[in-house]
């Protein structure tokens, strides 16, 4: 098996083998975290862009101790959303970035499909990091990787995803990525945000979360982002705790063994209650750790440097 | 000068004909339709149509000039010259140039530079309100004076249901139709494309088919209430097809038109990011397509008109979310239909009812005809012309167009008006 894309812009464009070597290739870059050097010589010379669109630490730095584990130069490009109004467009910037020649561009931005744009117009591959509702494929990638770890398998297990699947490009992501690798999922938030078709995304829709945690083997709690409070689509914030927030409660009726993950930053009380974020069925640290060896084996692929 | 077109099959659904005639022009009108032979050709300019179809010239109306204000998308030169390449003799230009055709200085100024261009006839469309802007009627009595033929806040809908129903009322006393741009904004909301399964997959915001037929379904009571006349632009959904048909069964003055990205892409034109796919309303689905194509062949849409709305590379060349909404079809509307007529789903004379006789009865210009005493607006097609759509060699300014490189079966080619040849296909 090869990984044969010049980009990763999404995990619907991959196929179940494609995917089972990322998270092999991962597993094995992850030993490297735990040396003592945490460095490997693998992409010296090569040159990773991180350009940000959105504000995301966290996602950012993950991708830039990724590649720096394997011994590429980062720069990191953040665009301030006041910059990007003055006028550069997105074609400008393509422009721009090509005169530095970089081996990968990591790109987060608001609008869906400005990866691809940019994937069209660039000779470098191109990563996505999150592009609007559309999908944020390392993510997805990562969470696999979680789940595999703690399970040691990933089809047939029951993966439920909770909460606004409507503006989640993180549920996007994994819908395709668990349904791939053969669990089934099942996704609960209130109607308001179920878009319609999630069917035909493999997924199983219920607007219940009770229904949806039941035999679970792995649950998935979403950020609440608190602007939709004011765009209709909740009533109050207590109200959505109470029906779509996770709680001690809802693992007894999961499997004795499920799993508790979240892709952050939380919003404890809101969609998830800290008794089970800090429990003993959370993997929501773990989630971090892999985020950086999933990434070594993106920028892996896409740079296609010799293995150190 | 006198004009013979010898030889073609004459396809005129306003006097139900579908003959072989010959049609004899002078002094700018249609003055004999006759069996092949009749009319001496002595001393007169011969024009074979042998193996063409001869038509009352087509319009369209439901176009985009962008003169007034945004002449580096299009001028009303350049898109007369798209409209007559494509077969069209006559085009119904929308209001919402920069400054809005909401008076009638802006209306002269459209009929004059379509005058000095000498291209295809001309018909501006007044705006309902006063800069488009949803809030005081403008002057629709003085608008009809300069030579509007039909008001609209086309891009800008009307959302307030009570200056709907105003329009309608103030419009009938002029005996204008008001043409309704049907979009509810707030279920629109922000939405970039077709709400359904692609949306979904491409986490692109979503435009309901119910934000097209909440604000059709309101009108067409509205129109029942004003007894003014009603024409829907534009329709794209099943749904709106539904109720139009029902209010037509109803009596209703209502009349209604669609266009030929409608009947021909579906949402998945959109995969991809695909910016020239972008459009308002959104491509619907493959069941939408399907009851548009039905509408037609039954007399629900009496119309197709393109819907021509040219941007440049400025507004199509960047991400999906940021482009604007429209394409440009003048130069592929009239192959696109007959498509449907190769396909077996309209018969020719639907499909010119559709592109002449029945838009210029809407809007009432004079066209749309060969009876003797018409204006000799007339377009020559040959049926079975294959091309391919090369959008870089259009005659309009701009080049969005989803049908780029395809290939086509049927093609304009002759364009006749007021009894010149005003462009004729090379070779
Ligand atoms: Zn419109
Ligand atoms: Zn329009």
């Amino acid at each position: 098996m090869e990984f044969r894309h010049k980009d990763l812009l999404g995990i619907a464009d991959l196929e179940p083998e494609e995917i089972s070597l990322i998270l092999d290739t991962a597993a094995s870059f992850k030993e490297i975290s735990t040396r003592p050097i945490k460095k490997v010589p693998t992409l010296r010379g090569k040159t990773v862009v991180t350009l940000f669109y959105e504000p995301s630490t966290r996602t950012r730095m993950s991708f830039e101790i990724a590649a720096k584990r394997l011994s590429a130069d980062t720069l990191n490009l953040t665009v301030s959303a006041s910059s990007a109004v003055k006028g550069e467009t997105l074609a400008d910037t393509a422009h721009n970035l090509e005169a530095m020649a970089p081996d990968v561009l990591v790109i987060r931005h608001a609008a869906s499909g400005a990866p691809h744009y940019l994937a069209q117009r660039l000779r470098c591959g191109v990563i996505n990091a999150g592009d609007g509702l559309h999908e944020h494929p390392t993510q997805a990638l990562l969470d696999l990787l979680t789940v595999r770890e703690a399970k040691s398998r990933l089809d047939g297990l029951k993966v439920a995803i909770i909460g606004d699947i409507a503006h989640s490009r993180v549920a996007r992501s994994n819908i395709y990525a668990f349904t791939k690798m053969g669990s089934r999922v099942t996704v609960a938030g209130p109607a308001t945000m179920l878009p319609p078709y999630l069917e035909t995304l493999g997924a199983q829709v219920t607007t219940s979360l009770v229904e949806a945690v039941r035999d679970a083997d792995v649950i998935m709690m979403l950020r609440l982002q608190l602007e939709r409070m004011g765009q209709m689509f909740l009533s109050t914030l207590r109200e959505y705790s109470q029906f779509f927030g996770l709680a001690p409660k809802h693992l007894k009726l999961a499997k004795e063994d499920v799993i508790i993950m979240h892709p952050g930053p939380l919003n404890r009380g809101v969609e998830i209650s800290p008794e089970v974020a800090d429990g003993p069925h959370s993997l929501i640290l773990e989630q971090v750790t892999n985020g950086v060896a999933v990434r070594m084996a993106v920028l892996y692929f896409l740079i296609g440097g010799e293995k150190g | 000068m006198s004009l013979l077109i010898k030889g073609g099959l004459v396809v005129d659904p306003s006097q139900h004909l579908e003959d072989p005639l010959d049609l004899l022009v002078e002094r700018g009108k249609i003055v004999a339709l006759e069996p092949p032979g009749r009319i001496p050709a002595e001393g007169r300019r011969v024009i074979s149509a042998s193996d063409l179809v001869v038509t009352p010239g087509l319009v369209d109306m439901h176009v985009h000039l962008r003169e007034p204000g945004e002449e580096y998308k299009e001028t009303i030169e350049s898109g007369t010259r798209a409209a007559i390449q494509g077969g069209f003799t006559g085009v119904a230009c929308m209001p919402n140039t920069k400054p809005v055709n909401d008076n009638a200085a802006v209306t002269r100024l459209i009929l004059d530079q379509a005058k000095a261009a000498g291209h295809a006839r001309v018909y501006p469309v007044g705006a309902v309100s006063v800069g488009s802007l949803g809030q005081a009627l403008s002057e629709y009595g003085d608008l009809k004076a300069a030579g509007v033929v039909a008001v609209t806040d086309d891009g800008r809908p009307v959302s307030n249901s009570m200056l709907m129903r105003r329009a309608l009322e103030y419009a009938r006393t002029f005996d204008l139709p008001v043409i309704s741009h049907c979009e509810d904004l707030d279920l629109a909301a922000d939405g970039v494309m077709h709400e359904g399964a692609v949306s979904l997959q491409l986490g692109l915001k979503g435009i309901p088919a119910a934000a097209e037929e909440v604000m059709v379904y309101r009108d067409l009571t509205l129109a029942r209430l004003t007894g003014a006349r009603l024409h829907i632009a534009h329709v794209s959904t099943a749904g709106s097809v539904a109720i139009i048909r029902l209010a037509k069964a109803m009596g209703l003055p209502v009349t209604a038109e669609t266009a030929p990205h409608y009947f021909t892409l579906t949402e998945e034109a959109v995969l991809g990011y695909n910016t020239h796919a972008k459009v308002n309303p959104p491509l619907r689905t493959e069941m939408d397509v399907k009851s548009i194509k039905e509408a037609i062949r039954d007399g629900t849409l009496d119309a197709v008109a393109c819907d021509h709305a040219p941007h440049s590379s400025l507004e199509k060349e960047v991400e999906f979310t940021a482009a604007a909404f429209g394409l440009i079809g003048l130069e592929t509307s009239l192959s696109l239909t007959l498509k449907l007529v190769h396909d077996g789903a309209l018969n020719l004379s639907q499909a010119i009812g559709a592109l002449s006789t029945n838009p210029a009865g809407i809007l009432g210009m004079p066209g749309g005809t060969l009876k003797a005493g018409a204006p000799a607006d007339i377009t020559l097609i040959d049926l079975n012309r294959e091309w391919t759509v090369d959008a870089s060699a259009f005659a309009s300014k701009s080049r969005n167009c989803p049908f780029n490189g395809w290939t086509l079966k049927g093609k304009a080619v002759m364009t006749i008006v007021g009894g010149e040849v005003v462009w004729e296909e090379e070779g």
